[in-house]
């Protein structure tokens, strides 16, 4: 009985030992070099992905139905506000109309064509959110067999979402710019002043993400400007709306200015994202 | 063999419904881990081995889906698993105190471990922010599924348990 006790102990630690070997060997490969996650991603593109993308489907339906809960008085509450907001929106709406009309003139006459607006864009369901609570990527329903390309930037609405990391056969990841690993070169509209754009979890709940390195020359950069992804990044497109400047101090080393930004996007309740089928190596090639 | 398609049946129910159902439900941001209460319920239900390769399998998962480094979380979820196996000697299925330990202090000790070699080595050492606003939270989220999602693995264990036995005194 003992000696049996003891050789079961002794393989369990054998087994151990076996998985953890073969854990360090897969972190080992997968940092040299890309090709081991072929074969996982086929796998995942036949069992997983099928199954996440039938019950995301029940996901948001469950999600209305806690929505549906809110009670009829904070939804007139909510109408009061809203339509406050509408009017208040119309009337900004009349003005962005009139100035609309001035940039067509003024972008005729320095013959600017490029704008974020031309892209191709794909639209895609967001499926799965990322397990854990540290890191903030997600899965969406569209991949190589779609056109999906690894470094393709991923907008919502007006706003910039994250750049697709890694793609499978019908599925692919794409990075939030929320997400505390990510970096985002970006520049302050009104004065071209180009900064860093970093994630940061401790931020996330807040709803905020932080910029630094922003040169502290002269120019007044007031909150409320916008911020979005500039000409010198290698991965991002050039011009898309990243957030708002909510916050802004010069840091103690007096050279540089930092401070926060309200992305455009709302991460929490994202559930349709569009991604631009042409990459920057690809706009730069040409 | 029907074990096994059940335990692997678990284990993909609940990776689906934890990156699906479960961020719609989500408390300020946290949700909780269920692949944690799987792992370590395997492991004092049914011991090291058992405990381990669910483990390996649900790590692998998270990894393949979600991160570049694939072998980590796969590493994290095989020790909680071994970790948990070691005490299926005082465990009695109707008693849920010791679950509920095992699985909250699994729990820690992956917040753990994610905070250290994810954050820690970034140079982010905002060590008690993470405590307070994610280790703690995704804990106590935790222990609330677990007191439901508990019952059902341990419910369906019992199951496949009784007829194994007979099954086994079949051929006897």
């Amino acid at each position: 009985m003992r000696k049996n006790n003891n050789q079961t102990s002794f393989s369990s630690k054998y087994l151990l030992l076996t998985l953890s070997v073969i854990c360090v060997l897969l972190m080992g490969v997968s940092l040299v070099t890309d090709k081991i996650h072929g074969p996982f991603k086929a796998i995942a593109n036949y069992t997983i992905v099928p199954m996440q993308n039938g019950i995301n489907t029940i996901g948001l339906w469950m999600s209305d139905l806690t929505q549906n809960m809110d009670t009829l008085k904070e939804m007139r509450k909510k109408n009061k506000a809203l339509q406050a907001e509408v009017d208040e929106l119309t009337i900004k709406n009349n003005l962005l109309q009139q100035e609309k009309h001035e940039l067509e003139r003024l972008r005729e006459l320095y013959a600017l064509d490029a704008h974020y607006g031309d892209y191709k864009k794909i639209g895609a369901h967001v499926t799965a959110n990322d397990s854990g609570n540290w890191f903030s990527s997600f899965v969406i329903d569209k991949g190589k067999k779609d056109g999906i390309k690894v470094d393709m930037n991923v907008i919502a609405g007006t706003g910039l979402v994250g750049i697709v990391t890694e793609v499978g056969p019908n599925w692919s990841r794409v990075r939030s710019i929320i997400d505390d690993a990510s970096n985002v070169s970006a520049l302050v509209l009104s004065t071209s002043d180009t900064c860093i754009v970093n994630g940061d979890l401790t931020l996330m709940q807040d709803g905020r993400i932080r910029f630094e390195q922003l040169a502290n020359n002269e120019t007044e950069i007031e909150v409320g400007e916008q911020v979005v992804t500039s000409h010198i990044s290698s991965k991002y497109l050039q011009g898309i709306l990243i957030g708002y400047v909510s916050e802004i101090h010069v840091d103690p080393n007096n050279l540089t200015r930092s401070g926060y930004i309200i992305p455009a996007v709302d991460f929490q309740h994202l559930q349709e994202v569009l991604v631009i089928t042409s990459t920057k190596a690809d706009l730069l090639e040409e | 063999m029907k074990r096994k398609i059940v335990t692997v049946g678990i284990i993909i129910v609940c990776f689906l419904l934890e990156c699906t159902v479960f961020q719609q439900l989500s408390f300020a941001s946290i949700t909780p881990n269920l692949m944690i209460i799987v792992t370590s319920s395997f492991g004092f239900m049914r011991g090291r081995k058992e405990g381990m390769l669910v483990g390996f399998i649900s790590g692998l998962l998270i990894d393949i889906m979600f991160h570049d480094l694939i072998g980590f979380y796969a590493l994290i979820y095989t020790v909680i698993g071994f970790a948990n196996g070691l005490f299926r000697k005082i465990f009695y299925d109707d008693d849920i105190k010791l679950p509920l330990i095992l699985i909250a202090s699994s729990d820690f000790l992956y917040g753990h471990l994610v905070c250290i070699c994810m954050f820690v080595m970034r140079s982010k050492f905002n060590y008690f922010y993470y405590l307070r606003s994610i280790i703690l939270p995704e804990l106590i989220y935790t222990i609330l599924v677990t007191l439901v999602f508990y019952e059902i693995i341990l419910h369906i264990n019992k199951k496949l348990e009784s007829e194994e036995k007979r099954s086994a005194s079949k051929f006897v």
